[in-house]
């Protein structure tokens, strides 16, 4: 960054920078700010970009209008739950495969990693019927299991990837200082292991919150989170674009902040490593 | 310890994947009772004659072409953009990440409805104020404006991988550029391009597997249409299945949406696998 760079082109660059950028971010831009408008404002030509009559009328009708909080909590308990579940088993999975490596290991991670190459509709007609035949289909519970799975590869490699970097010298010389197994785990392992773990969890948290082939096909009216709620929000033409607006703004807030948090854990976590 | 997630896994792709060709080699429709007899190839040469499947298959790789040309370049552009030590770059780098982390049926409903609507979105609000008649995207150039949806998704994936590869050639290297007089085509052509070769194959790899199953895009806003305009591979297996019932013939077509997708990934997996040698 040390490098002179003249200021009229510093200047150039960052206006051409903003620009677009602010071409990138409009959509989610303007359905934040119709959020705040009247449907009919909402629906303006031409349309009103900042200097309309500011309200928050929509946001209290979504909450009335529809159980808009049991889309919310559902999507909690599926994006937390799934996740949490994902880390008790996938934490041990990554631990053995960084610190104790078979001959099989490396074979082992490269097919978890393959069952994420499989297309969904690969297995949707018996994962339908199975959902069907169990009662599962629009529970949490099913869903829940089912994103834990799907996101399952991506816990153990990230982790994987994470684990890897911790020296295995580090433990032994612990050890050798005569660290009774327990103050090994607080004091040596946990430090360096759990930056890795709440990237890792962030990470999916994002990726469950966000998935929308399982839950529009798995869920209707009771289990359905939001990003299958919001399309089920879907009214043709020009009525509802403001709640809706607030609906979406809602939904998309959260994760859109956490998201801003975990930029590089998601290079890494996407890529399994592979970029970094 | 590895091994109840290896078996979970087994259980959950395994099995269901096994069933999937099982019922593809058989007659079985929800809505016709009895018993489920063989079939042979049947199920697979009616996915595969069916003038959808043809159509589906073209869509399929426009959609996943298309989003590839828009996000690699696009992406490269952005990341040198972003590489710049302009005012406020951690917000533009914001700006230009957040469509990543939109839910996808929320992405394709703003694009459907407040932007490319033909009468009030506002593209063609722009458009009557610039004097042109304003476009219907989704009657006249539907796949395109799937597309496009697609692409603003994973724009920020490709740029936030390519910057952050950028970002690992040294300063050192780039001042010499500068130093050299080095012409920025050739700076580009020479220095910049191959350096980023790796991530872009990366990118390539990775965006074609989740492109191979867009869904949520194509249900909310089209549902598949007009006709079939819009119906990719992954779409068509949905609607055999969960429209018209026919279990057989939908998983005759998830065993082919499997293959497609193994092609990719045998590419992928080769790669990874380099770098855990490193």
């Amino acid at each position: 960054m040390a490098r002179a760079i003249p200021q009229r082109r510093r200047w150039l660059l960052t206006v051409v920078a903003w620009a677009v950028g602010l071409v990138i971010f409009f959509p989610i831009l303007w359905t934040v700010l119709t959020s705040f408008k009247s449907e009919g404002e909402a629906i303006a030509s031409p349309p009103h970009f900042l200097f309309f009559h500011w309200t928050l009328e929509n946001y209290a009708e979504v909450q009335q209008r529809s159980n808009y909080l049991l889309h919310v909590t559902n999507s909690v308990v599926i994006s937390l739950g799934s996740t949490v579940i994902a880390l008790v088993i996938g934490v041990p999975a990554a631990w053995a495969a960084a610190f104790a490596p078979a001959r099989r290991t490396k074979d082992l991670l490269m097919w978890m990693l393959s069952t994420k190459m499989m297309p969904p509709v690969g297995v949707l007609v018996p994962i339908y019927l199975l959902f069907r035949d169990w009662g599962l289909l629009d529970t949490v519970t099913g869903l829940t299991a089912l994103m834990m799975l799907v996101n399952l590869p991506i816990v153990v490699w990230m982790l994987y990837t994470y684990f890897r970097e911790i020296p295995a010298d580090i433990l032994e010389a612990a050890r050798m200082d005569g660290a009774p197994l327990f103050s090994e785990i607080v004091h040596v392992l946990a430090p360096m292991a759990l930056p890795g773990i709440a990237s890792t969890m962030l990470l999916n948290i994002i990726l469950a919150w966000n998935e929308a082939f399982w839950t529009l096909n798995l869920t209707a009216a009771n289990a359905a989170p939001l990003s299958a709620f919001i399309a089920s929000y879907s009214s043709p033409e020009g009525l509802f674009w403001a709640k809706r607006s607030a609906a979406s703004t809602m939904a998309i807030a959260p994760i859109l902040i956490l998201g801003w948090f975990s930029q590089r854990q998601l290079v890494r976590g996407l890529t399994f490593g592979a970029v970094k | 310890m590895l091994a109840p997630s290896v078996a979970m896994l087994v259980l959950w792709m395994a099995v269901p994947l096994a069933m999937t060709l099982y019922f593809s080699f058989i007659h079985y429709n929800l809505l016709t009772p009895g018993p489920k007899s063989f079939s042979g190839f049947s199920n697979y040469y009616f996915f595969l004659t069916d003038l959808a499947f043809a159509t589906a298959l073209v869509n399929t790789l426009i959609i996943v072409g298309g989003t590839l040309l828009i996000t690699v370049s696009g992406g490269i552009a952005l990341a040198l953009l972003l590489d710049q030590p302009v005012f406020g770059q951690g917000i533009v780098r914001i700006l230009v990440i957040s469509p990543f982390f939109v839910l996808p049926t929320v992405a394709a409903l703003v694009w459907k409805n407040m932007l490319m609507n033909p009468v009030y979105g506002v593209f063609a609000q722009i458009a009557r104020g610039l004097g042109f008649a304003p476009l219907d995207w989704f009657a006249r150039v539907p796949l395109l404006s799937v597309t496009i949806i697609v692409a603003w998704e994973w724009l920020p994936f490709a740029t936030l991988i390519l910057l952050t590869a950028l970002q690992s050639l040294s300063e050192e290297q780039k001042e010499a550029a500068e130093m050299d007089g080095a012409k920025w085509p050739s700076y580009f052509l020479h220095i910049v391009l191959p350096h980023l070769a790796r991530a872009i194959t990366v990118v390539i790899l990775i965006e074609t597997i989740f492109l191979l199953s867009v869904f949520a895009e194509i249900l909310v806003t089209t549902n598949g249409g007009p006709g079939v305009a819009t119906t990719n591979i992954a779409f068509l297996v949905y609607a055999q299945a969960l429209l018209q019932f026919d279990v057989g013939g939908a998983s005759a077509g998830g065993i082919i949406a499997v293959i497609l997708a193994n092609i990719v990934a045998v590419f992928l997996m080769r790669m990874i696998g380099r770098n855990l040698e490193a």
